[in-house]
């Protein structure tokens, strides 16, 4: 059975998702806080997975839900991480401001 | 269920090594906490089966059970071959010279060598992918992996910031790909690069060729990140300096080489008909790679980040040879990213036996007097430079003499000519480090350099063998490296 005609163009959910990817990559760039430079990676992902969902319903198929589900779990498997990480640099530092990171640097 | 949906003996015997891997990997977690506090020698040498054990079974495969699995989700070539030998070599050197280091900084665990484990499964599936969507759990399992070992030692501030670069850099630059990905599904309706490649090519079937080529971009951002290319090279120094030693050997050797991987892999058989639109792109980024890598490398003074640079600048070498796209560029690649993998073993296991303790000596002054010292490690280590800087008679030396040559047969003279610069300013670097071994007085760390652990000596010892032999008879790897560097277009 072909797909019911959206009520919504697909173009929409596309500019929304490419919205809310720009917002993620300007909010990582800019803010220094690092738990709010994660949120905003997690914030990408979401607008990757709109996209995903958008294009499998344009091809009436259903890869494109298959793949939002990996990309879910991925996320979830990178929060695990990352907040273990970010839990440990705390620990150490005191702090969650990516400026104050620095002790690398030469 | 259609009958082919079913996986069937051949797969699983394909897929045999990433098998292996991920049971030895979970487990050695179970081990870990039944065994306790006091057995956890054990767990390196279980480790180094399982990788001896998936080398074995990876060899297998590709000798005569070469084909897709999956319903063509993962191609078992001999490209995969190849690279999935060349990075369980690197696993099992890394857990050698791993088990040395945790025995010294007394923090032996399990988890470390699983994790190892588990990266390794994501680099093999890397180089063996034929989707996209496989491309990125690949990636995914690989760096996640590599993101726990950089910061592994949690009391140790270095390795935090190092850990949390990695990730967050790590995990922006991967949405890029996956944004990519998501848009070339969106254009052509599949993810699998051999259907890609046939959309690509057909005029009709693509009314917006500039949106696929802007996919492209998005993708080359992931992985120039994870191969550590200009302007995306950024996060290597300081990741590559705070990880723990042996952490950076493996992530210097290893992911980088399965990254190469899966970019040449991704760019041949999907996208080679847009060639022309990527080509200048890698070109610009394989000059600025090189230049950034050698030059900022001129002014360090921690070897760590030294090398780390020089990595830098060994991944532009590569990318001159992506960019000549062509056959022999390819495998002139896949020649320099096997013998690079050995320099980097090689010269990597001795930062490790040298870093002593808590890593308190990591400078290159630190290294003064090492001749008088222990003169043999000092050889091997002039080997292992030697080959880095690409003197005849090494492995380095064939590695860029096959890359460039591919340059010219693309006629890219200008970049050949660059790039030939830019290793003559690398002399510079790798020289001094030689100078201060041979004619620098030893300073007071000197009196305590202790004598290589076992594990440490034999991958110099195999590296060093590896970079000779190699450097005397190329051809024992260029024609496995000739064969393998076929991808269909």
């Amino acid at each position: 059975m072909p797909p019911a005609p959206p009520a919504v163009p697909l173009t929409a959910y596309l500019i929304v998702s490419a919205i809310l990817f720009s917002l993620g990559a300007i909010g990582f760039v800019i803010r220094k806080n690092v738990i709010t430079m994660f949120m905003c990676i997690e914030l990408m992902l979401n607008a990757i997975n709109l996209s995903f969902v958008a294009f499998s319903y344009k091809h009436g198929t259903v890869d494109g839900h298959l793949f939002t589900f990996f990309v879910m779990v991925v996320a979830a498997a990178e929060a695990a991480v990352g907040l273990a990480i970010i839990l440990t640099v705390y620990k150490n530092r005191n702090t969650l401001m990516a400026d104050d990171i620095d002790s690398l640097k030469l | 269920m259609p009958a082919n949906f079913i996986p069937t003996t051949a797969d699983y015997l394909r897929t045999l090594p990433e098998i292996i891997l991920i049971v030895a990997g979970t487990l050695l977690m179970l081990l870990e906490g039944l065994a306790g506090e006091r057995n956890r020698k054990g767990t390196g040498p279980i480790a180094l089966v399982a990788i001896l054990a998936a080398f074995g079974a990876a060899f297998l495969a590709g000798l005569d059970n070469r084909g897709p699995a999956f319903q063509n989700f993962l191609i078992i070539d001999d490209f995969a071959t190849f690279f999935r030998l060349l990075v369980l070599v690197v696993g099992a050197f890394s857990v050698l010279c791993s088990m040395s280091y945790f025995e010294r900084e007394n923090n032996d665990t399990g988890e470390y060598y699983a994790l190892i484990l588990f990266s390794l499964v994501g680099q093999c599936l890397l180089a063996s992918s034929n989707e996209l969507i496989m491309v990125f759990i690949g990636l995914e399992i690989s760096s996640i992996a590599t993101y726990i070992l950089c910061g592994f030692q949690r009391d140790d501030r270095r390795n935090n910031e190092s850990a949390i670069k990695y990730f967050l850099l790590g995990s922006f630059a991967t949405t890029f790909l996956l944004y990519g990905v998501a848009w070339i599904y969106g254009m052509t309706g599949t993810t699998k690069l051999d259907e890609i490649g046939k959309l690509v090519a057909d005029p009709r079937a693509i009314d917006t060729p500039w949106m696929v080529a802007a996919c492209c971009a998005l993708m080359f951002v992931g992985f120039a990140f994870k191969v550590s290319a200009a302007p995306l090279q950024s996060w290597t120094p300081d990741v590559y300096q705070g990880a723990p030693a042996p952490v950076t050997m493996f992530m210097s050797a290893g992911p980088k080489a399965a990254a190469f991987a899966v970019f040449l892999r991704v760019f041949t058989t999907g996208f080679s008909t847009l060639g022309e639109s990527w080509m200048p792109v890698v070109w610009i980024s394989a000059l600025l790679t090189m230049i950034v890598g050698n030059f900022a490398a001129l002014t360090q003074s921690n070897i760590k980040r030294l090398l780390a640079y020089s990595s830098i600048a060994h991944a532009g070498y590569v990318l001159v040879a992506i960019a000549a796209r062509s056959e022999i560029g390819t495998a002139a690649a896949l020649f320099y990213l096997a013998s690079y993998a050995f320099m980097n073993l090689g010269a990597f296991a001795i930062v490790t036996q040298f870093s002593r303790a808590k890593e308190r000596y990591v400078l290159v002054e630190d290294l003064a007097g090492l001749s008088q010292r222990q003169p043999v490690t000092a050889a091997l280590f002039t080997v292992f430079l030697l080959s880095l800087i690409g003197v005849p008679l090494t492995s380095g030396f064939f590695g860029k003499f096959y890359i460039f040559k591919a340059a010219i047969d693309s006629k890219l003279f200008w970049l050949t000519v660059l790039g030939l610069l830019n290793s003559a300013v690398a002399a510079y670097y790798y020289l001094r480090i030689i100078v201060v071994m041979y004619f620098h007085e030893p300073g007071q760390s000197a009196d305590t350099a202790p004598a290589p652990a076992p594990g440490i000596s034999i991958t110099m010892w195999a590296s060093a063998v590896m970079i000779v032999v190699l450097g005397v008879y190329p051809g024992l790897l260029l024609r496995f490296a000739t064969i393998s560097s076929f991808l269909p277009k």
